[in-house]
């Protein structure tokens, strides 16, 4: 009897400990909502044959309370692998010089003229910080500097949102001002300059070296040079009802300076498509952008449609089509998972060319980069989630873009109607994503 | 080398910003009629409801994107950037 009471106790304090550790625990928690949250990720994409990127992302948030909240985010990036030049294929083999005029690089016959030189390692730093202002209405301020090896990008952003009608609906209002200063590896190229390539006309050893150099300053006009972009945005974000919200944007972005790619170049053919110079492209030195995007999202009692559609156009005439759609299946209380299908379209710039004429005299503007041409692009992917007990959260996400420029209506004269100038990219992308 | 395709004239801006203007005014004006009670928020507030519940998926998308198309934003800022690859 005395030793069944005294079981009794001991199972009673047992309970009492638990119960208060318990109590602990959750203190903890509660505490613990007022410290940092991590969001990280590991992001690999590798095009085939092209391009490779590792990226990484640490994003830190803290709540101080009273709706003041502080975001920080570190992004380190490093890039290998090629990337087309906008030269066309031929049925010979091409030299090329390599951008830094140091050395040279061969393409085989019928092959895309590819530079392999790419290899660069990106920091990038950013800061928000959000408080309220006064009655329903916060501010938001941020700042951010990026750098390159042939980069360096620093911006400021200010916005305003205010809630109307029962935090129902909430107007947004902001403007980003963005200076870029780029160095190019090898200088600027004058605008539409040939590229020059050492045939041997300057000579053998030093002298000819001396010679190919000072020829190669001159297609040169600085080392460095830089743009500006100023952005305004208005958007309005509105709850449908117990289940939808929409939100519609409208964006204006204008960039002016130097919005060349110092490394892309066009070829310029005789009237049987052979390939007779090379030259450094030119593009405006300004660019207005206006875009429209429309967002909507629906919470079903396990699954969450999030539907986007961005329109946009600007004063180069590239207008692009987005639609984007996200399905978040929650398939129990702590794992998801989340197809993903996003399909893009756009319409060249004014100034694209697949390629000169040699007949023709030189056009004032002129690129062609196949990302300013015509073009299509489809992403699928699908995304895992799971939560831990300890409310840490994990997430993998495996998606395939591919992109696939077309011919917006330009001959292809001569031997170039035997080569692949419009040939897709295709790229997978891998990530893996760790919150706590 | 001819562009034969036809170009239809693209050139509209201002009024591509005038009907856009009209449409978010219309759209505040009829805001007051949609919504819910503040009670009726424990759908919108789950976390997968949030605009930006896939924050960093969507800025590692966005500069991908921005390297590889020729249009960036509209969700929030296009900033500026290199994209020269």
């Amino acid at each position: 009897m005395q030793l069944s009471k005294s079981k009794k106790i001991t199972a009673l304090l047992a309970t009492a400990t638990c119960s208060l550790l318990n109590a602990n625990v959750q203190a903890q928690e509660v505490k613990g909502e007022n410290d940092w949250k991590f969001e990280t990720a590991i992001l690999y994409y590798g095009e085939t044959d092209r391009v490779s990127l590792v990226e990484g992302v640490v994003s830190a948030t803290k709540d101080f309370g009273d709706q003041h909240i502080l975001n920080t985010k570190l992004v380190i990036d490093t890039l290998t692998g090629a990337s087309a030049t906008g030269a066309v294929p031929q049925a010979n083999i091409q030299t090329f010089t390599r951008p830094s005029g140091n050395g040279q690089y061969t393409v085989a016959p019928g092959k895309l003229p590819l530079d392999d030189t790419f290899r660069d390692t990106r920091l990038q730093l950013s800061a928000n910080w959000t408080q309220p202002i006064y009655q329903d209405t916060r501010m938001t301020v941020g700042s951010n500097i990026s750098r390159e090896y042939d980069y360096l990008s620093v911006g400021a952003n200010v916005s305003a949102e205010r809630d109307f009608y029962n935090k129902n609906t909430t107007a947004l209002f902001g403007l980003s001002y963005q200076f870029d200063s780029i160095d190019p590896v090898g200088g600027v190229p004058i605008a539409l300059s040939n590229m020059l390539v050492d045939s041997g006309q300057f000579g053998v050893g030093d002298a000819g070296e001396a010679g190919f150099n000072a020829a190669f300053d001159l297609t040169r006009e600085s080392d460095s040079d830089d743009k500006t972009t100023i952005d305004a945005l208005f958007g309005v974000t509105q709850v449908v009802n117990r289940r939808m919200l929409v939100q519609l944007n409208y964006s204006y972005s204008n960039s002016s300076g130097y919005l060349n790619d110092p490394y892309k170049l066009l070829s310029t053919v005789n009237s049987n498509g052979e390939t007779q110079s090379i030259v450094h492209e030119n593009r405006p030195d300004n660019r207005a952008k206006h875009s429209v995007y429309a967002q909507t999202k629906y919470a079903f009692d396990n699954a969450v449609a999030d539907i986007s559609y961005r329109f946009a156009t600007d004063d180069w005439d590239i207008t692009s089509h987005t639609i984007d759609s996200k399905f978040r299946f929650n398939i129990s209380d702590t794992d998801y998972i989340q197809p993903h299908l996003r399909y893009y379209q756009q319409s060249e710039a004014e100034f694209y060319r697949p390629y000169l004429n040699a007949a023709d005299s030189l056009p004032v503007y002129a690129s062609a980069d196949y990302r300013l041409g015509e073009m299509t692009a489809i992403t699928v992917g699908l995304k895992y989630g799971h939560k831990m007990n300890n409310g840490h959260e994990w997430a993998v996400r495996a998606e395939y873009y591919q992109q696939d420029p077309k011919n917006a209506g330009f001959e292809n004269i001569g031997v170039l109607s035997s080569q692949d100038l419009y040939p897709s990219v295709k790229a997978f992308i891998l990530q893996f994503s760790y919150k706590f | 080398m001819h562009n034969i395709k036809s170009h239809l004239p693209r050139k509209i801006p201002q009024k591509f910003v005038a009907v856009c203007l009209i449409f978010a005014g219309l759209q505040l004006g009829g805001c007051a009629n949609l919504g819910v009670q503040p009670w009726e928020r424990d759908l919108l507030a789950r976390e997968d409801m949030a605009l930006n519940s896939d924050g960093v998926d969507i800025g590692l998308d966005e500069h991908i994107y921005f390297s590889k198309e020729a249009t960036s934003g509209g969700r929030s800022f296009a900033g500026g950037g290199c994209g020269c690859n």
